[in-house]
């Protein structure tokens, strides 16, 4: 489903040169639901962006779905994104100033969609998420747990097939952590969606199907 | 799609109200000032009483003789345009008359100003000034030197005060009585070509209107029998004044013109600079500058604004949104706030031409909106809404996700 050859990633800055990421491969199957693992600054979230066609590689091949996505454009690369992929990150990135309703809408409003149809497909997936009665409020009414719940809503309301997560449950005690690992788990077991999760939570890792970890830029396991 | 950006655009304007303020107010003064401006200009120029025949008039105002070490102009002389002007074969009527001249009169001991013009008999023909009473002076009257005269209504109301009719009655100015013959609506001093508070025959000007000189204090209205011959009647008058000898030697060349109303409005008597190029780059000068202002002042306010969202760009890249379709998003965002600030200005308009007509800045000025200033400042705020989005909206639009997102 996505494979990473060589990839390397470089940060300059006017003073140093950052090696982010140092010749990594990896393959993620169909189906799978994998974690990474790693301390602080080991380039966990990098990988996660190059994965997610957020970032380019400074070297390096990143195909999903078996196509390169070397030379796609602007434009074709948030077609891509908006057809197979879903983001979860952390601080949750919810827009305040629009309604749940709409912020679980937005990655259909880049595609051919009614408005009709783009209310009932957020509702399906706010209901997947346990949300439905918390449509209309804004979110900044609702607790963390609540709006990453939501934003898991966002990540799958286009139905992708691959779902990224950065440290989904980073922000959260462990009993709403763990109602985010519940949900993230059915949603590999029940409709194939591909996970890649990065988690600082042994035990959450512990409950995915593989685990790599990171140390420096490189795999180490 | 349109509905969601509305949506968001309102509630970005809700949450920054300060900034929505500040733009809000920048665009609703200017526009306020340009629409007041255009109605004023609209109104002094396009205003067509009593010349309603404007459309088959040339106005000779002015003429230039030009020597070696010298240069004078000023608006032509009776005797110049009687010679020369009122010999022509293509106009159907001519009308000389002087510019307005002031001086004081007295009425019970208070002193008051009035200005005073000349004109000959055809100036109330070509002209469609409209009598409260009485009628113009005629041919006959003038032939014969009669002391009468045309008011205004303010002059009637000034002199003589709350009275239902005047005509017949007497006028002092410069100690000589004149005869009212006639009282007509008011024109703004703006109108300057044809302003006067009391009309006077030539006949019985004090000083030898027949003077022999080129130079001197008139003006004369070509009357064409038809649009068509407006552009033969202003080439047979180059060719007259192309042939009129030099008044002596000083001079090498004459220059004067018929031109229309807007030419001769903002003559500037100099034959090297035309007074339409100057009071168009005057005043687009002005409201380029008067625009530039507010535009740039929204160009920092939106980057400002926009970069604040940065995690919004970042998340809607990120599910698929593509550079150009964000940078689509946040024009139409601006085009609603300048839209809104738009019709603001409208209202702000309103109230100010209200006040400016109600405190009679100008006497007999009424500003009014019509539907070309309206046009001209939607238009005006839609331009401004794409100057000051377009730019802000191209330099987010190229920020990297993982860096908006980051940027909190
Ligand atoms: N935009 C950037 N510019 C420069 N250096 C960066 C940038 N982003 C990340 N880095 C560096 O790259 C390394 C990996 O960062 P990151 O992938 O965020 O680590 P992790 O997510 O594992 O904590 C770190 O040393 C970090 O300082
Ligand atoms: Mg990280």
């Amino acid at each position: 489903m996505i494979r990473l050859q060589n990839i390397e990633k470089v940060y300059r800055t006017d003073t140093i040169e950052t090696l982010a990421l140092n010749s990594i491969s990896l393959d993620v199957e169909k189906g799978e639901f994998l974690s990474i693992m790693g301390p602080s600054g080991c380039g966990k979230s990098t990988l996660l962006n190059i994965m997610g066609l957020l970032d380019a590689p400074s070297k390096g091949d990143v195909r999903i779905d078996d196509q390169t996505t070397q030379h796609l454009s602007d434009k074709q690369l948030a077609n891509f994104r908006n057809q197979k992929l879903g983001f979860i990150f952390q601080s949750y990135h919810l827009i305040n100033d629009l309604q749940v309703l709409d912020n679980v809408e937005l990655p259909l409003l880049y595609r051919n969609t009614t408005a009709k149809q783009r209310k009932l497909l957020a509702s399906e997936a706010l209901a997947k998420v346990g949300l439905t009665n918390r449509i209309k409020h804004f979110p900044t009414q609702l607790s963390g747990g609540q709006r990453q719940r939501v934003a898991i809503a966002r990540a799958i309301v286009g139905r992708p097939e691959i779902i990224l997560a950065d440290e989904p449950t980073g922000n959260l005690d462990s009993a709403m952590g763990n109602e985010i690992m519940e949900i993230l788990m059915q949603l590999n077991k029940e409709d194939g969606t591909t996970i890649v999760m990065v988690t600082h939570d042994e035990n959450m890792a512990n409950k995915t199907h593989r685990l790599v970890r990171l140390f420096d830029g490189a795999q180490v396991q | 799609m349109l509905k969601n950006y509305f949506k968001i655009a309102i509630a970005v304007l809700k949450r920054r109200k300060f900034f929505t303020f500040i733009s809000l107010f920048g665009i609703s003064f200017t526009l306020t000032v340009l629409i007041v401006l255009t109605a004023f200009i609209d109104k002094v120029v396009g205003d067509d009483y009593p010349d309603k025949k404007r459309d088959r008039s040339l106005y000779i105002t002015s003429i230039e003789e030009i020597g070696k070490d010298s240069h004078s102009s000023s608006p032509p002389s009776y005797y110049f345009l009687n010679r020369y002007a009122a010999s022509l074969k293509t106009p159907e009527k001519i009308t000389l008359f002087s510019g307005f001249s002031g001086t004081n009169t007295y009425i019970n001991n208070k002193k008051i100003a009035i200005n005073y013009k000349y004109t000959d008999a055809n100036y109330w023909e070509i002209l469609e000034y409209k009598f409260l009473e009485g009628k113009p002076y005629t041919r006959q009257q003038i032939d014969n030197g009669e002391r009468v005269a045309v008011i205004s209504a303010d002059m009637k109301k000034e002199y003589f005060g709350d009275v239902a009719s005047v005509v017949g009655k007497y006028i002092e100015a410069d100690n000589i009585k004149y005869k009212v013959s006639g009282v007509v609506k008011n024109l703004p001093i703006t109108s300057y070509l044809l302003y006067s508070d009391i009309y006077l025959p030539f006949t019985v000007a004090k000083r030898d209107y027949k003077h022999k000189a080129y130079l001197g204090d008139c003006m004369a209205i070509l009357l064409a029998p038809s649009k068509r011959d407006v552009s033969k009647m202003h080439t047979e008058y180059e060719q007259v004044v192309s042939k009129v000898p030099m008044e002596n030697g000083q001079f090498t060349s004459i220059f004067s013109h018929a031109s229309s109303y807007i030419e001769g409005y903002v003559d500037t008597g100099n034959e090297k600079s035309s007074g339409v190029t100057i009071a168009l780059s005057v005043i687009g000068g002005f409201v380029f500058l008067f625009m530039l202002l507010p535009t740039l002042n929204l160009v920092n306010i939106n980057i400002t604004r926009i970069m604040e969202r940065s995690s919004e760009i970042g998340v809607r890249k990120a599910f698929g949104a593509s550079s150009r379709t964000l940078v689509y998003q946040f024009i139409v965002e601006n085009i609603i706030l300048t839209l809104l600030g738009g019709l603001i200005g409208i209202v702000l308009s309103l109230i100010a031409l209200y006040l400016i007509n109600n405190a009679n800045l100008i006497p007999n000025l009424d500003l009014t909106i019509n539907f070309t200033v309206l046009f001209c400042g939607l238009l005006v705020c839609l331009i401004f809404g794409l100057l000051s989005g377009v730019y802000p909206a191209w330099r987010m639009s190229k920020l990297n996700v993982v860096t908006a997102l980051k940027a909190q």
